[in-house]
C-alpha cells in the first residue's frame, strides 16, 4: 500500500501568523491518480496544495507543523532544496500566467535554468511538452510568437506544457479552469485524464461536477480540516459524513 | 437528524414535488389493486371496465414524474442523497406504472371470468392482493420516512406472495385434472394469481431502491434474507 502513495501528509497544521489555516490534516496521494480537493472558500484546500511543493515558503510569517513526505523524503527536511521539490512537483495556477515571451521560450525557460543547453534537446522538449498539453497542432507554426497573443484556454495549456517540460512527477493544479470557457475547460479535463498515465495530479476545484468528472479520489475540506476522503464515486453518490453531503448537495452555510 | 435547507429554495421545492407526485401515483396504484380485486370478488364487470379506463391517469402521471426527474438531472446536477432520491424516484415511478398495467390485465381476465359461472370461492387471491397492495403502500411509507426496517420487511413479504401463488397453482391444477371444462376459468385465475405475484415483485423492486436511497447500497437481485 505504502508505495502506491507518492505523497503523504501527516498531522499537518499550518498557520498564517496566528491564524490556523489547516488543522491536523493526514492524507495520502496515490500515484498516477487524480485527486480532487474540494470545499468552500477558505477551507484550506489551496493552502494544502501550496504546502505540497513548498510554495507557502514564499509567504512571510507562516508556519508548518507535521510532516509531508514525497517519495519517502520529508520535503520540509533541512537538507531539502525547495527548488528541486518544485521541479518534481509542478504547479498550474487559476489564471494562466505565461511569461511575456515567445511560446518557445516559455517552454524552454525552466529547462535552460536547469542546465539544458543543446538546441536539439530544447526543441525536442518543446515539441514533446506541447504535444502532451495538446497544444502542438495549434501553435507549431507560431512558436516564435508572444505567448500573450494566445487565447485564455491556449495560455493555460501552455502553462501546463511549461510545467511538463520540467518532467515533474506530480502536477498541482489550483482551479486551473475557473477562468476558462466550457470548451477550453473540456480540453484541459481531457488532458488531465491523459496525463495521469504519466504523473500524479492533485487539483483544487470549486466546480464540483469537474471534481466528479475527472478525479479518482476526492477530499472534502471544511474550516481547515479534512472532513472526508474517499473514492470520488463514493463521495458523490454516498458520502459518509453529513457535512460532505450537505456541501455537495448544495445545503451548506 | 436535522435537515438543512438547500441554498436554492426552488430546487428544494422541485424535489418535494417529485416526492408528492410519486406518493399520489402510489395512492392511485394501490387503489387500483384494491378495486381490481373487488371487481373479481363481486363479479363486477362495470367496475373492471372503469379501472381499465382509469389507467390513463396513472400513465399520464408516470410521464409527468419522469419528465420532472429528467429536468432535475439536467438542470441541477444533483449529487449524493438527492441523486439517489431522483434515481430511486425514476425507478419507483416505472414500477408503479407497470403495476397499473398489471391491474388492467387482471381486470381483463375478470371480464372474461364473469362470462362464466364462478369456479370456486376465492380465498387466497384476496390475501395475495392485500399483501401486494400493502407492499406498495409500505414501500412508499418507507420512502417518506426513510425507514430501512420497513423497506426490508416489504422485501421479505415477496416470499409470502410467491408461496401463495404456488399454492393457488397447485389447487387449480387439481380442478383441471378432475374436470377439463374448468380449464379455461382455471387458467384465467392462474394468470390473475401470477399477475399479483408480479405486482409483489415490482413492490419488492421499489423497496430495493428505497434501501439504495437510504444506504447507498445496491441490494437488487438479492433476497431479503441473504443480505448482511
Amino acid at each position: 500500500m505504502e508505495n502506491t502513495l507518492i505523497i503523504t501528509v501527516e498531522n499537518c497544521n499550518f498557520y498564517y501568523g496566528t491564524y490556523r489555516a489547516l488543522t491536523d490534516v493526514t492524507m495520502g496521494f496515490e500515484r498516477n491518480r487524480v485527486t480532487a480537493l474540494i470545499g468552500p472558500s477558505g477551507c484550506g484546500k489551496s493552502t494544502l496544495l501550496r504546502l505540497l511543493n513548498r510554495m507557502n515558503d514564499l509567504i512571510d510569517n507562516t508556519r508548518v507543523e507535521g510532516r509531508i513526505f514525497f517519495e519517502g523524503t520529508d520535503i520540509y527536511g533541512k537538507e531539502v532544496d525547495p527548488v528541486e521539490i518544485r521541479r518534481r512537483i509542478g504547479m498550474v495556477f487559476q489564471k494562466p500566467n505565461p511569461f511575456p515571451k515567445s511560446i518557445y521560450n516559455n517552454i524552454t525557460y525552466g529547462p535552460r535554468l536547469m542546465g539544458v543547453k543543446k538546441k536539439s534537446d530544447l526543441e525536442a522538449l518543446v515539441e514533446e511538452s506541447l504535444k502532451q498539453a495538446v497544444l502542438w497542432d495549434e501553435v507549431k507554426d507560431i512558436l516564435g510568437r508572444s505567448a500573450m497573443t494566445l487565447s485564455g484556454g491556449q495560455q493555460q495549456r501552455l502553462c501546463i506544457a511549461r510545467a511538463l517540460a520540467m518532467k515533474p512527477d506530480v502536477l498541482l493544479m489550483d482551479e486551473p479552469t475557473s477562468a476558462l470557457d466550457p470548451i477550453s475547460t473540456a480540453k484541459i479535463e481531457e488532458l488531465i485524464e491523459a496525463l495521469k498515465k504519466e504523473l500524479t495530479i492533485i487539483i483544487v476545484t470549486h466546480n464540483m461536477q469537474q471534481a466528479a468528472r475527472i478525479s479518482d479520489r476526492t477530499g472534502f475540506f471544511y474550516l481547515g480540516r479534512l472532513i472526508e476522503y474517499d473514492d470520488t464515486a463514493k463521495i458523490f453518490t454516498n458520502p459518509q459524513v453529513k457535512q460532505t453531503e450537505d456541501y455537495i448537495t448544495g445545503r451548506f452555510g | 437528524m436535522e435537515e438543512r435547507r438547500h441554498t436554492s429554495r426552488a430546487y428544494e421545492r422541485e424535489l418535494q414535488e417529485v416526492k408528492e407526485n410519486l406518493l399520489y401515483l402510489g395512492a392511485l396504484t394501490e387503489k387500483a389493486i384494491s378495486r381490481g380485486i373487488q371487481a373479481l370478488l363481486e363479479r363486477n364487470s362495470e367496475l373492471a371496465r372503469e379501472i381499465i379506463e382509469g389507467d390513463g391517469a396513472i400513465d399520464r402521471l408516470d410521464r409527468e414524474i419522469e419528465e420532472r426527474c429528467i429536468r432535475l438531472l439536467a438542470l441541477r446536477q444533483p449529487a449524493a442523497r438527492d441523486l439517489r432520491f431522483i434515481t430511486t424516484a425514476i425507478k419507483i415511478n416505472g414500477h408503479l406504472e407497470r403495476i397499473g398495467d398489471m391491474v388492467v390485465k387482471i381486470c381483463e381476465k375478470v371480464l372474461l371470468l364473469n362470462e362464466e359461472p364462478q369456479l370456486k370461492p376465492y380465498i387466497d387471491l384476496p390475501r395475495m392482493a392485500e399483501i401486494a397492495r400493502g407492499m406498495v403502500k409500505e414501500s412508499l411509507d418507507a420512502l417518506v420516512g426513510e425507514d430501512l426496517a420497513l423497506a426490508n420487511k416489504v422485501r421479505g413479504d415477496d416470499e409470502i406472495v410467491d408461496r401463495l401463488n404456488e399454492q393457488i397453482f397447485r389447487e387449480l391444477l387439481t380442478f383441471m385434472m378432475e374436470d377439463p371444462r374448468t380449464i379455461h376459468r382455471a387458467l384465467l385465475i392462474m394468470q390473475i394469481s401470477k399477475t399479483l405475484e408480479r405486482i409483489s415483485d415490482h413492490a419488492k423492486g421499489m423497496a430495493d431502491m428505497i434501501v439504495y436511497m437510504i444506504t447507498g447500497r445496491n441490494v437488487r437481485h438479492e433476497t431479503a434474507d441473504t443480505e448482511t
